[in-house]
């Protein structure tokens, strides 16, 4: 209990992943709310990455942690962007309205 | 003791505030837990001891992503009232896709351990924190082995840069722009310098 180990932070990844996927699935008429939960979701796997990386003494981790941190800061700006545009056309950012690809 | 009752003071506002993203009702508010969720986790890389990634946790979520969603969220008029429509209609199915990947995480957690040989494996050991800083240690090794991934990394950046710039920039047709070439262009014919004479006028 009070001696923390590598399953206490897998844990909380565990949770906070749970919790992205679970508001994807509850925030249907929120674009934006979905892209929030999945950064808690690559936020999840930067703790494991980085978690594993100090329990195994390994600079591995770390550093690909900073590659999932840059990839995850380019999808949040272009995803904002591409709602920006959509709610510029369209007027609403539900995910019910996006599907203009169903012809 | 006491690094365990931190951790789980981070462990729990990172759950809560988390809870606290994906069901407030306002999106800003769900912006700002978002920030107290990446704060939490620097905690968490703190006591992990990984300075230099949180730290950038901070400047780069909070400084930049989470000031951009806020930027987004509030230049986009969106009718909070009707926002939370299908709460209720999705919670069942979502509640069980969250539960079973839940106990399906615990139980893998709970079942599994690292192989024997687990330490033949390492690629790059971590060097003891007295002798080098966890920032050094780091760029120590993305500028010599890992050199070609963080070049493509910025230019992941350049892209998303360029993109995202692009989607948004539109001409709108109608609006008078001040053009400062122009203006620097124009020659001595659209001026005249005139003595007046006093008493007399032009």
């Amino acid at each position: 209990m009070f001696e923390i180990g590598l399953a206490h932070y897998l844990t909380v990844a565990a949770v906070l992943f749970t919790l992205g996927v679970f508001g994807i699935f509850i925030n249907r008429k929120n674009v934006i709310i979905i892209m929030m939960a999945i950064e808690l979701m690559l936020l999840a796997v930067n703790i494991n990455m980085v978690a594993f990386s100090s329990f195994l003494h390994d600079m591995v981790g770390q550093v690909f942690t900073m590659f999932i941190l840059t990839v995850a800061a380019a999808e949040a700006a272009i995803g904002l962007a591409i709602v920006v545009v959509f709610f510029r056309n369209r007027g609403s950012i539900a995910v019910e309205d996006i599907s203009e690809l169903r012809g | 003791m006491i690094t365990a009752l931190i951790f789980y003071m981070f462990a729990t506002i990172l759950a809560g505030a988390g809870v606290m993203v994906i069901s407030s009702r306002n999106p800003v508010h769900s912006v700002l837990f978002m920030i107290v969720c990446f704060f939490n986790a620097a905690g968490l890389f703190l006591l992990l001891g990984a300075e230099f990634l949180a730290m950038s946790l901070v400047i780069v979520y909070v400084g930049a992503v989470a000031v951009l969603f806020l930027f987004v969220v509030m230049m986009l008029d969106i009718n909070t009232s009707e926002l939370k429509d299908g709460f209720l209609q999705y919670l069942p199915v979502g509640a069980v896709v969250g539960l079973l990947l839940l106990v399906e995480l615990v139980v893998l957690f709970g079942s599994w351990g690292f192989s024997a040989d687990v330490g033949t494996h390492i690629q790059a050991a971590t060097p003891s924190a007295e002798q080098v800083t966890n920032t050094q240690a780091l760029g120590m090794l993305i500028y010599t082995k890992y050199a070609l991934l963080f070049q493509v990394s910025g230019l992941i950046l350049l892209v998303a840069m360029v993109g995202a710039i692009l989607l948004t920039l539109r001409k709108r047709p109608g609006v008078r722009h001040q053009k400062v070439a122009d203006q620097c262009a124009r020659g001595t014919d659209t001026v005249q310098l005139q003595k007046v004479q006093t008493g007399r006028g032009i």
